[in-house]
């Protein structure tokens, strides 16, 4: 399937007072290119989401959209720490974030719960030490 | 109810004085954690929080709510509320407080969820 659109974003550790510039730079390219309605939301949110795990947890990294007619994928590619238990992060209210983190309002232990949710097709890998790569993918509407 | 029938409703004062109060709002909410308002933010939202931080501006606006409704009095840095104006999204500040402001739109009919 033919490449439309790939931009790149490099994301820095704690860094919360330029979280969210990637997602909303994300959301508002992918209206440029006539996405609407709940996909596009459900894109937002889940880009928001990716990106404040990369501030949060990692040491830093890169999100990555890419565009095709038919559907949009995001990857989110950090330099570590890693997660030592991916089963016990996807679940519910499970959160490692620190007391910063906290009084900002987030570790609810919710982010990558609510990936899943809104992307059409999920998927984490993770090595302790090297690093953690989320791929999502949503379908577009023709 | 429009954002600006809210003001009124809420004696709420604008933060925002650059868009106009003119969006629906479709639902109501509140909660203080992020990371939950963002699992469960809904398109036309009502957000009542005392969160005032950049993050909340970047939630509301990708969730596409209707405002952000500060309670007792609580205001935003000037850097925030120009990233409100940059991104259409109405803040409200209001004397009430979180408890006050939800039953006055439940009792105006605003459901929990669009």
């Amino acid at each position: 399937m033919e490449e439309l659109f790939r931009i790149s974003y490099p994301v820095a550790a704690a860094d919360y007072v330029n979280a969210g510039k990637a997602s909303t730079d994300i959301k508002r390219r992918l209206k440029q290119l006539g996405v609407g309605g709940d996909v596009l939301r459900r894109v937002a949110v889940a880009s928001y989401e990716v990106e404040l795990n990369l501030v949060i947890h990692s040491m830093g990294g890169e999100l990555t959209l890419t565009v095709f007619p038919d559907e949009a994928q995001l990857v989110s590619a950090d330099v570590g720490p890693g997660i030592p238990d991916v089963d016990m992060a996807m679940r519910e209210g499970f959160s490692t974030a620190n007391d910063e983190a906290r009084s900002l309002g987030f570790g609810a232990g919710m982010g990558l719960p609510n990936m899943k949710r809104n992307a059409d097709d999920f998927s984490i890998t993770s090595e302790l030490g090297k690093g953690t790569t989320i791929s999502m993918s949503f379908k577009l509407a023709q | 109810m429009k954002v600006s029938e809210l003001t009124a409703l809420i004696g709420a004062k604008n933060l925002t004085t650059e868009i106009a109060e003119d969006k629906e709002i479709l639902c109501g909410y509140a909660c203080d954690l992020l990371s939950w308002v963002m699992a469960h933010g809904e398109e036309g939202m009502a957000w009542v929080t005392v969160q005032t931080h950049m993050n909340v501006i970047a939630v509301a606006s990708l969730a596409e709510m209707a405002c952000v409704v500060l309670p007792e009095g609580i205001t935003m840095d000037e850097e925030i509320l120009a990233k409100a104006n940059s991104e259409g999204l109405s803040v409200l500040s209001s004397p009430m407080t979180a408890y006050e402001i939800c039953g006055k739109l439940f009792a105006c009919g605003i459901p929990a969820h669009v």
